[in-house]
């Protein structure tokens, strides 16, 4: 459904989106994560034929996003950061007026608007002013507008960011539901969203990709090694060195005197040997347990791996 | 319904939501009508001083017009307090959507850039001429206690229906320039003025460059229309202007999108 080829978005001097690569498949909820200012708007910006792009090439639905795309307006759903709202008109009258310009048939307008109402749990507001709205209905109107027309595939940016708890379950439900039947990209970062929400990771840095994997892949490829925490009560100086002294054991690193995570190979199971160890010498076993990686882990190890070589290269 | 006027419908609906409108229109009219009954009074008085030697002025050749005296200098009048309003109203056109990044929603619908160009022009032109028929009661005024060639009355605001459209078309490119609509509307009232303005220095030569000033400048088309002749030169020159104004605009809006 989407495919972008070697994606190069110059602002000027500064590079927004450098060589990006990537495919979804009709049917899937991709997750687009990277923290601010990684390019993930600009990305989208492109694919929905706001911007165009510098270098490269996009294509939705098959058609191009430079000479086509008029045809992929029609398609496409977007809900921008900041969800465009005119602020002083009335819900409903304002998604009658999305509906025209997505060229929905003026027949069909007032069921098309019903139907994106009741979708998105806006029928209480409906007659009531969108800027006198609560920051999280606001959304769900951003989200509605975006939907009027059926798009194919939504295309949506943080939706939700400035949300409260509550609301952002609520849309969380409402875009897993939209899932089933629609293709959606969608961007965050706000990293447990998308473990709920995705089936498949694209993790932008500065511009560029830095992992693209479905969840468990992702997972499988960063264990590399395997971590165990260990928390003693009475913390001695010689503890890092004789872990570090352990059979398969490839480093160990001091979390505070009392802490310490062990990384190990893979297929060992050290866990035994280090609590043979502790129990030998004293030390007073608080905690042992084995640290998974989380996607927060994967992400922090991704976006900043680099930067830590660099500086340790300095 | 065309996506055109959607954007119209809607961009005239806020309008009328806006205090901004009803403020304009209140003033507009107010000064209008001020001028407007300062110089019927003017009128009405020299003509009771003219009665005696109605049948010698006669002789001379000499008429007093309601037509020449007073709708002539009323609608000059307009034109100049148009020149100052205008701006106001265009302002919000694009410089409020990119404030209130609303217009990704417009960029990301099937619509061509120019339908929503137009769609703004249209929608201002509409409100404009709403505020052009408020005043209109003027005319109806004089039509009740006097009776003026119709003729000219047409031509006239036909004259002033096309300069208006030209402000507007330049208080909407202003407004494609920024997000600030302040500074759209001091655009906009800067470019309008100088447009206007450009005769003054060719009332003082007769030079080829003083002919061609005369030629672009806005109100020096305006006497035909205001003698009740309809040149179509006149109209040409008018609507090539708005064309020209709206195709820069739409090169703005879409080189923006590169930046």
């Amino acid at each position: 459904m989407i495919e972008v080829e070697h994606l190069t978005k110059n602002y000027g001097p500064r590079s927004a989106v450098k060589d990006l690569s990537f495919q979804i498949n009709q049917g899937e909820v991709v997750g687009f994560l990277g923290p601010n200012g990684a390019g993930k708007s600009t990305t989208m910006n492109i694919l929905t034929c706001i911007l165009p792009a510098t270098e490269g090439k996009a294509r939705v639905c098959g058609f191009d996003t430079f000479d086509q795309s008029l045809e992929i307006r029609k398609v496409i759903g977007y809900l921008p950061e900041t969800p465009p709202l005119y602020q002083d008109m009335v819900v409903a009258k304002f998604l009658e007026f999305a509906a025209g310009l997505r060229n929905v048939p003026k027949k069909k307008i007032a069921a098309a608007v019903d139907r994106v109402l009741q979708q998105c749990g806006l029928g209480d507001v409906r007659h009531r002013i969108i800027g006198r709205l609560s920051k999280g209905y606001q959304q769900r109107v951003g989200l509605a507008q975006a939907l009027i027309h059926d798009p194919k595939i939504l295309i949506l940016d943080e939706p939700t960011i400035g949300l409260d708890p509550i609301q952002i379950i609520e849309i969380r439900k409402l875009i897993q539901e939209l899932g089933t039947s629609h293709t959606i990209l969608l961007s965050s970062h706000i990293l447990p969203e998308v473990t709920q929400i995705c089936q498949r990771v694209i993790i932008i840095n500065e511009g560029e990709i830095v992992a693209m994997d479905t969840l468990d892949g992702l997972n499988a490829s960063m264990r590399h090694t395997r971590r165990l925490e260990l928390k003693v009560r009475n913390p001695a100086d010689d503890i890092q060195n004789k872990l570090e002294a352990l059979d398969k054991v490839l480093s160990v690193q001091t979390r505070g005197r009392d802490l310490f995570v062990i990384e190990s190979e893979p297929e060992a199971h050290v866990q035994d040997e280090v609590a043979r160890l502790a129990l030998d010498q004293l030390w007073g076993i608080e905690e042992l347990k084995p640290i998974d990686m989380t996607l927060e882990d994967i992400f922090l190890k991704l976006t900043t791996e680099e930067k830590e070589v660099k500086e340790a290269q300095i | 319904m065309k996506p055109i006027f959607w954007i119209a419908r809607r961009e005239i609906g806020s309008f009328f939501y806006s205090p901004i409108f009803y403020v304009v229109t209140t003033v507009f009219l107010v000064l209008y009508s001020f001028l407007f009954f300062a110089i019927l009074s003017d009128y009405s008085q020299g003509s009771m001083q003219a009665a005696p030697q109605a049948e010698a002025l006669q002789k001379a050749g000499i008429s007093i017009n309601v037509n020449e005296l007073v709708i002539v200098p009323s609608l000059g009048n307009m034109g100049v307090i148009l020149l100052f309003i205008i701006p106001l109203i265009t302002m919000r056109s694009f410089a409020e959507e990119r404030k209130n990044k609303t217009l990704s929603l417009l960029l990301s619908s099937p619509v061509h850039l120019s339908a929503i160009v137009a769609g703004k022009f249209l929608a201002c032109l509409i409100v404009v001429g709403f505020m052009i028929l408020l005043s209109s009661y003027s005319i109806a005024f004089i039509v009740l206690i006097g009776q003026p060639e119709l003729g000219p009355i047409v031509s006239g605001y036909l004259g002033i229906l096309l300069m208006t459209g030209c402000y507007i078309a330049m208080g909407v490119f202003a407004s494609s320039l920024t997000d600030n609509q302040i500074v759209a509307a001091v655009i906009g009232f800067g470019l309008a003025l100088l447009m206007w303005l450009l005769e003054l220095p060719a009332q003082s030569s007769d030079s080829d460059i003083g002919m061609i000033l005369k030629y672009i400048s806005l109100r020096s088309h305006q006497e035909s229309f205001l003698k009740g002749v309809l040149d179509t030169s006149d109209i040409a020159y008018y609507l090539s202007f708005m064309a020209f104004i709206l195709f820069v605009t739409h090169q703005v809006l879409d080189s923006r999108r590169w930046r």
